[in-house]
């Protein structure tokens, strides 16, 4: 087994914002479409034109309805990978110490030579974050493209995951969640960024936005309703105000 | 023991990056294509293109499976067993081509009109369109029709333009968008990339939609509106806001025909149309003189409250209708909302919201300009309400009046083309006036006599022959739906097979899956294409497809023209139809084949430029019989379609040098675009960047950049003549009369003013019997069928359950796992189900085109595609049940004939679970095999 580092000298991770992720599975793709050629091996797809299609993906959507006590029903769409915890069950249990947290930016890795496919690191994470390759018999998990942030052959703006640079809502955010000064800190403190599922104590790095009220406008009536008081009832009436008003212009 | 291994952080994903135009979808995104030893290896965002600024959509990224799929045809193909079984030779390009040749070179030299010619989701429209004329057949048209043409014909009759390719919102200055019926799809990643700017400044977001999902689910409220009441919704908003005096008059006054006088006598033959000047310009009072004044003379301020007594009959200015009309109480809110399914204190909600953000805090930007009329403006105010709509509200017989009701809804507001509103992407703003009229006389031998396609402006522009019969296979143009400026490709098998107006002899389709999910009423569709007459001979003779992949529709052609991938081909997206552009720059774009073909396919385009050389057509061919272009790439560069304005306007020849916009051809053009990562824009300077209508500089720029040839300034038509000429005539006035049977119809649904009527099919099926609304979106990570065959794709849209709202999946007791029969008053289907709450409460909807056609796109014949997945294309009719009146009437607008895929009514059983969604269709030959089991 593997120790999780007592600190990380960085907490890179992901904040993702659900008030605005419109659930285009953009970066599901890219994210496949990234990781197929990138870290370890090719993300597989099984039976890919035949009855039960099914691949390794690193990051996946799900959607979720929300019926509030009074209201609309709403959707939520809900874009979910690796979160990178600080107290990361999936590494202490990895027999073989394949699965591991990096010291310096605290990113959770699988050593795919070190990895027999056992499974145990999928059973012990709460999120259902790592899906096993079935061709090559290892786990797969989001790496924060490690192979991008530090990729000096990339141009220095695309140092970033292939999730968040392809994300078309701009839901996505990346960055050093240790860093009180760092953007992504700065908007989770704005909008209380959550952890996903808190008390299963895993400290999960990568934060949540909240979506904003919806369907609230209703408060705002009074503001609102000196907007529509009326001019006129009758056409007569209306061309009567349309004269003043014309005098006014 | 450590795990801290060394890793590769630095790799090259890379040895070389192509930078090219997206074909995955309709939006035209800029990509960039990593090659790694001339193989595809990764495809993401171009940063700097105009379209989608370096972000790229599920479908975007999942081109790599796309280029290497094996539903790919891999050579032309000629049909060796019956029609519609799949089977097929692989011949060669010169039998493919001389087969073609032996086909079509008799109709034109004897009855072009023979050959109908329609490109589906085709983005080569200006050339596609000039071959045809060429050819000289009348039959041209590409997917408009059964796509979104109420929204484009209704924005460029009225507004000069219209949403998506020619409009879009001022994300950079709304504080409230209104989003209409846009099901998850057109524009893809500029909409995203909107909504997260409005969402980023604070500004709000309105969903008028049936269902929440997509960018509904993140809109701050959602009006779950009941499909096909969306106009009178609309006009209810326009009611409270006439009545609260919430309307900006100066905007109305200056840049709308509100104040243009018109024939208010009920006896004159000019009844509702409008007073002219001897010059025939439109006349208004001027508010300086309160005499009349041409509309747009200079330093005229035209009076709202205009009237004129002139040869004994009354004349008044437009705005007196538009008063007496929206207010009337039958649009209040109480009186609209049962109706469309909503409470009426949304409705003042959501008015009131307009009024605020309209007039209590517009935006001024301080930037000085002068209008047509010589005024000069010291600044440039805006009212900050956005507006986009797509679909949704197009797709029913009431949606060219609804998409009008719209415009005039964003006129009184004072928000087109103003800061924080609609803005207009070049080539447009451009009037119905400035558009050609329908072109449609076949000579045999020589090319047709215009442009197709076209805008009437009143009954003498219709395609009729002398006898009063439609000119065109699909009848467009025609009294019953006069208005039909895309065509009607969904009418034209369906015509066809019926011999209705007449037979056809070679019907010739590119990328469209008519035998599918492009059709309605898709068994009856096959039968026709494969129907026989009593001599064994089909009724449709010929049929030549191009396509891609292995679509539905190639089983049920006898010649099969085998096209690249969009990753293997040059194209271009032209300001000559539907660039790329925005609303602070034109701009135009190319594909180049950034990887070669490994089948022995071509070029759609440059097969159809080979065609045109060896049928001998103007323009293609030398005065020795040679052809003029090598290829498509070869006449992208140097076809000019007038001096000076070739297909794309980037690096031209000038006099001086390169230039852009005018000049002539460069041959060194496409390794210009190809350095410029694919694209040309040009900016269109500050002052010129609002108000492009009546703003003098945008309109001395558009002609310098040559796309105007003179300033043409005009007003947004709220009462719109060309409908008003129509029914003019079915009021008995006029040389050229509709039928008696469609007297009625079109004064009622052709009126000048915006108007809501219920779906046509309400008059024809029970609403009680039928009481559900039966819908469709696309999935935003799949396009059409298209995504069928993407490993990727399907992986994540594979089924499509019919969603049922809270109110029909309690009443019908239903649970997880469970199937419903879907019954229209044309048919049934059985399919999976599933609850979802957030709908409105008489509403189904499932994803379009999921299903497929066993054997189609390489898949396997127990692809979840082919067993669960459903069309519910198979319970709507192209035409709407008989009743008894002798006449089958069209499902369809009755102004400009779109289909109305969306006024589908059903009734729901629960069912027994079949073993697949019911009907089952027996399997087709496939060309390409199945795919193998593990991915290219």
């Amino acid at each position: 087994m593997t120790a999780l580092p007592d600190r990380t000298e960085r907490t890179l991770g992901l904040v993702i914002d659900l008030d605005t992720c419109v659930g285009c599975h953009a970066c599901v793709v890219a994210c496949k479409g990234w990781n197929d050629q990138g870290y370890g091996a090719p993300l597989s797809d099984q039976d890919p034109y035949g009855a039960a299609p099914q691949g390794s993906f690193l990051n996946r959507v799900h959607s979720y309805e929300v019926t509030p006590a009074t209201g609309p029903a709403q959707h939520v769409h809900f874009p979910k990978s690796c979160l990178h915890c600080e107290d990361a069950p999936c590494v202490p249990v990895c027999p073989t110490g394949a699965s591991y947290k990096r010291v310096e930016d605290g990113i959770v890795l699988v050593n795919e030579d070190a990895c027999i496919g056992c499974g145990l690191c999928a059973w012990a994470c709460p999120y259902g974050a790592r899906e096993m390759d079935l061709a090559a018999g290892v786990m797969k998990k989001c790496t924060l493209c490690v192979d991008r942030i530090y990729n000096d052959a990339l141009p220095e703006e695309d140092r970033e995951p292939a999730c968040v640079r392809t994300c078309p809502a701009k839901a996505r955010h990346f960055g050093d969640l240790s860093d009180p000064e760092s953007a992504v800190s700065q908007l989770v403190a704005e909008r209380g960024g959550i952890d996903l599922m808190p008390e299963q104590g895993t400290r999960p790095v990568n934060k949540y936005l909240p979506p904003r009220d919806r369907d609230a406008w209703g408060e705002d009536s009074d503001v609102l309703a000196p907007f529509l008081t009326p001019v006129a009832e009758e056409p007569q009436g209306f061309l009567g105000w349309l004269d003043r008003a014309l005098g006014k212009l | 023991m450590t795990a801290e291994t060394q890793i590769e952080l630095a790799p090259r994903v890379s040895d070389e990056i192509r930078k090219t135009t997206c074909y995955m979808c309709a939006c035209r995104c800029g990509i960039n294509v990593h090659l790694k030893g001339g193989k595809l290896v990764y495809i993401e965002g171009n940063r700097d293109h105009p379209v989608n600024r370096g972000v790229l959509c599920a479908k975007g990224s999942a081109g790599l499976m796309q280029a290497t799929s094996p539903a790919r045809l891999r050579a032309p193909l000629r049909r060796v067993g019956p029609r519609g079984s799949g089977t097929f030779e692989e011949i060669s390009w010169e039998e493919a081509l001389a087969t073609a040749v032996s086909w079509l070179k008799p109709l034109r030299e004897t009855a072009p009109e023979k050959l109908a010619f329609f490109t589906g989701r085709d983005q080569s429209q200006s050339f596609t369109g000039w071959w045809a004329q060429q050819f000289g057949t009348p039959n041209f048209a590409a997917h408009g029709g059964f796509c979104s043409v109420n929204m484009a014909a209704a924005g460029i009759y009225t507004l000069g333009g219209s949403f998506w390719e020619f409009g879009a919102p001022d994300w950079e200055h709304a504080r409230l968008l209104l989003l209409f019926g846009v099901a998850e799809d057109h524009d893809s990643n500029p909409i995203k990339l909107g909504l997260a700017r409005l969402k980023e400044r604070g500004a709000k977001i309105v969903g008028v939609n049936p269902i929440r999902s997509g960018y509904n689910a993140i809109a701050d409220e959602w009006v779950g509106i009941t499909p096909g009441t969306d106009g009178l919704f609309i006009l209810s908003l326009v009611h409270e806001l006439l009545r609260a005096g919430k309307i900006d008059l100066e905007f109305l006054a200056r840049f709308t025909n509100a104040p243009v006088l018109l024939d208010s006598d009920p006896r004159s033959p000019d009844y509702g149309l409008f007073l002219r000047d001897d010059e025939g310009r439109p006349l208004v009072i001027d508010r300086h003189s309160g005499k009349a004044a041409p509309w747009d003379a200079e330093g005229v301020e035209p009076d709202l409250r205009g009237r004129l007594r002139r040869a004994g009959i009354t004349h008044r200015a437009a705005m007196f209708d538009i008063a007496e009309r929206y207010l009337d109480p039958v649009y209040a809110p109480e009186k609209v909302a049962e109706r469309c399914g909503i409470a009426p204190d949304q409705i003042r909600r959501v008015a009131a919201e307009l009024a605020r953000a309209a007039f209590d805090a517009p935006v001024v930007l301080d930037r000085p300009w002068t209008d047509f009329r010589g005024k000069e403006h010291r600044t440039m105010p805006g009212r900050p309400v956005a507006v986009h709509a797509m679909r949704g509200i197009s797709a029913h017989a009431n949606g060219f009046q609804t998409c009008r009701a719209l415009h005039l809804l964003q006129s009184l507001l004072g928000a087109v083309e103003t800061p924080g509103s609609f803005r207009f992407k070049p080539p447009y703003p451009k009037p119905a006036e400035a558009h050609p009229r329908p072109h449609f006389r076949a000579t045999p031998g020589q090319p047709l006599d215009g442009p197709h396609l076209g805008y009437p402006l009143g009954p003498e522009d219709l395609a009729l022959k002398d006898d009063g019969s439609p000119v065109r296979i699909d009848k467009a143009f025609t009294w019953e739906n006069p208005l039909s400026p895309h065509g009607l490709m969904h009418m034209v098998i369906s015509n066809a097979a019926a011999g209705d107006p007449y037979r056809i002899d070679t019907l010739f389709l590119y990328m469209a899956n008519m035998a599918w999910n492009s059709s309605m009423n898709t068994r009856r569709t096959m039968e026709m294409l494969t129907a026989q007459d009593e001599d064994g001979e089909y009724v449709i003779p010929r049929i030549i497809y191009s396509d891609a992949y292995s679509s539905e529709m190639v089983a049920y052609a006898d010649l099969i023209l085998p096209d690249t991938t969009y990753l293997e081909r040059h194209d271009c997206i032209s300001l000559l139809d539907r660039p790329i552009s925005e609303p602070e720059a034109a701009a135009d774009a190319i594909r180049w084949p950034v990887i070669a073909p490994d089948r022995d396919v071509r070029a759609f385009q440059s097969v159809l430029l080979d065609l045109g050389a060896r049928l001998g057509l103007p323009g293609m061919t030398n005065a020795d019989g040679s052809a003029t272009y090598a290829d498509y790439a070869d006449y992208i560069v140097n076809h000019e379609r007038k001096p000076g304005i070739g297909p794309l306007t980037g690096w031209r020849m000038g006099p001086h040098g390169l230039t852009h916009g005018r000049g002539g051809p460069n041959a060194a053009q496409l390794d210009s675009y190809i350095a410029n990562g694919g694209f040309h824009a040009e900016h269109i300077p500050p002052e010129a960047a609002y108000y492009k209508p009546w703003n003098r500089a945008y309109q001395d720029w558009a002609v310098a950049f040559g796309l105007i040839d003179k300033p043409q300034p005009y007003l947004i038509q709220l009462w719109s003549e060309p409908l008003r000429r129509f029914q003019l005539a079915a009021e008995g006035q006029g040389p050229r009369q509709p039928p008696e049977h469609l007297r009625g119809r079109i004064r009622s649904t052709l009126d000048p003013l915006p108007v809501w009527y219920a779906p046509m099919s309400d008059a024809f099926e029970d609403p009680a019997e039928y009481p559900v609304h039966a819908i469709t979106q696309r999935p935003m990570a799949m396009y059409h069928s298209w995504g069928g065959q993407n490993a990727w794709l399907r992986q994540i849209h594979g089924v499509n359950p019919l969603y049922l709202p809270t109110f029909w999946w309690e009443r019908l007791a239903l649970s997880d796992g469970d199937w419903v029969r879907v019954v229209s008053s044309h048919g049934e289907i059985t399919v999976p189900a599933a609850h979802m709450a957030a709908l409105n409460k008489d509403t189904v909807w499932t994803w379009n085109a999921i299903g497929k056609r066993k054997g189609a796109w390489a898949l396997d014949a127990d692809a979840p595609e082919a067993t669960k997945g459903f069309l519910l294309n198979h319970v709507i009719h192209e035409l709407l049940p008989a009743r008894g009146d002798g006449l089958r009437w069209a499902n369809a607008d009755p102004v400009t004939g779109q289909a109305a895929w969306f006024d589908l009514r059903v009734r729901l059983e629960k069912s027994a679970a079949p073993d697949q969604s019911q009907p089952v269709f027996g399997p087709i030959g496939s060309v390409v095999g199945q795919g193998p089991g593990e991915r290219p």
